[in-house]
């Protein structure tokens, strides 16, 4: 537990690193049912982030109270509490957008990813800390369910955030906002990621191959391909 | 036993926290959340009744409709709200009504879940436009692939057969109730 973290990484790394859509695959459910459009998505990250950057908050600062047996009761009490008051909160202030979102903002209460993070993180770490692992999660799962609805949007209403931005001649591919289209973008996006971090890993050893050649010292490659 | 207890204690206590809490944001927000709903149901019997002013519920109808009225506080006629099933769930629709009820003003497809860019279209104007002003004595029909000839007639969606013609048998349950309800006086 002393790696030294810097608190920017902290943050980072649930953007992209260990991007809880992307790269945990945590939380799918939501992501696959409500990505119909870019703004459904991203008041669905919004909400997921406030409950987890609240459940975060108070987890990590009473971690110590807490007796092990009883925690994930505690956890959910917790952020099934948060919840309650952002469905009510979308109803009373967005009732458009509550009845887009449906049944999804109550079930934010079981979403693995939040309660991932109470578990993993806010009950081992600071609250300063807790904090910003939540906005970094939250902000990787909003910025995923806004590509993802985003694709979903364009291809399949010829919108983008309710503005249009394909010509009338370009017939929507309904399958897009059918939960099909979900699995299909989804995998697709996955697939450019990991051609991403691939690519970037290759790259990396091919220039450790490089420099160990440079310097004469061939014998230390072997040793890296066993890695 | 210390264990048990402060496991006892700890979870307890969030309990009554987080109770606390919600009741409090729930008391703030319930008054709103009728109001949007009222104001929802509103916006909807004005849509149907484009000439309505005011309007008020029917007491002991069984089943939602309101009267509407002019500004003048003369009835103009009725907006009945009823849900039946669709192809994939409940639709749930609003009907304006002519006094008499021998005219539909207008309809609106209030929830739906039908399958998108198909049964969807029971929402859009093309399909809704072609109750405005429809007979309803005899029962409002439907007719697959032609153009309406009767005054009661509607055309079915290309693709959306069923939820249209389930559009359609909503509207009749609901005008065959209120019709009933009309004859036994329940309307004055």
């Amino acid at each position: 537990m002393k790696k030294q973290v810097t608190l920017q990484q902290e943050f980072i790394k649930g953007v992209w690193d260990n991007n809880p859509v992307l790269k945990q695959l945590l939380g799918l459910c939501p992501v696959l049912a409500v990505t119909v459009s870019a703004i459904n998505g991203f008041a669905m990250g919004l909400a997921a982030t406030f409950v987890m950057f609240m459940a975060s908050l108070i987890i990590s600062t009473i971690r110590k109270t807490i007796p092990p047996q009883v925690r994930i009761a505690s956890f959910i009490v917790i952020i099934a509490t948060f919840v309650t008051i952002v469905d009510l909160v979308m109803k009373a202030k967005f009732p458009d957008l509550s009845k887009a979102l449906g049944p999804f903002i109550p079930l934010i209460v079981v979403n693995c990813m939040i309660l991932g993070r109470q578990e993993a993180f806010a009950s081992k770490n600071k609250p300063g800390r807790a904090m910003l692992d939540a906005l970094g999660m939250g902000a990787g799962f909003t910025i995923a369910l806004v590509i993802l609805g985003g694709i979903r949007e364009i291809l399949g209403s010829r919108e983008f955030f309710g503005l249009q931005v394909l010509p009338d001649q370009f017939e929507p591919w309904i399958i897009m906002i059918l939960p099909a289209g979900a699995f299909l973008t989804l995998g697709l996006m996955l697939g450019v990621v990991n051609m991403y971090t691939d690519r970037k890993k290759r790259m990396e050893h091919e220039s450790i191959v490089a420099h160990y050649k440079r310097v004469g010292r061939e014998e230390l490659i072997e040793e890296l391909e066993v890695k | 036993m210390n264990k048990v207890v402060q496991m006892l204690l700890v979870l307890t206590s969030i309990g009554i926290l987080a109770g606390g809490l919600l009741a409090m944001v729930s008391e703030w927000a319930d008054p709103l959340i009728a109001a949007n709903q009222k104001a929802a149901t509103e916006a909807a019997i004005f849509r149907v009744q484009p000439e309505g002013k005011n309007y008020e519920p029917v007491a002991n109808a069984g089943f939602e409709v309101y009267k509407v009225m002019a500004e003048t506080n003369e009835g103009l006629g009725y907006a009945l709200v009823y849900e039946g099933n669709g192809f994939a769930g409940k639709i749930r629709m609003i009907a304006g009504l002519s006094e008499d009820l021998e005219k539909i003003t207008a309809i609106e497809i209030l929830d739906q879940i039908e399958t998108p860019g198909l049964g969807t279209k029971i929402v859009e104007e093309p399909f809704t436009k072609q109750f405005i002003q429809l007979g309803t004595n005899p029962n409002v029909a439907w007719v697959k692939g032609v153009e309406p000839s009767k005054p009661n007639e509607i055309q079915t969606i290309t693709g959306a057969t069923i939820s249209a013609k389930a559009v359609v048998a909503i509207l009749n349950d609901g005008l065959t109730r209120l019709k009933k309800l009309h004859a036994d006086g329940g309307l004055q």
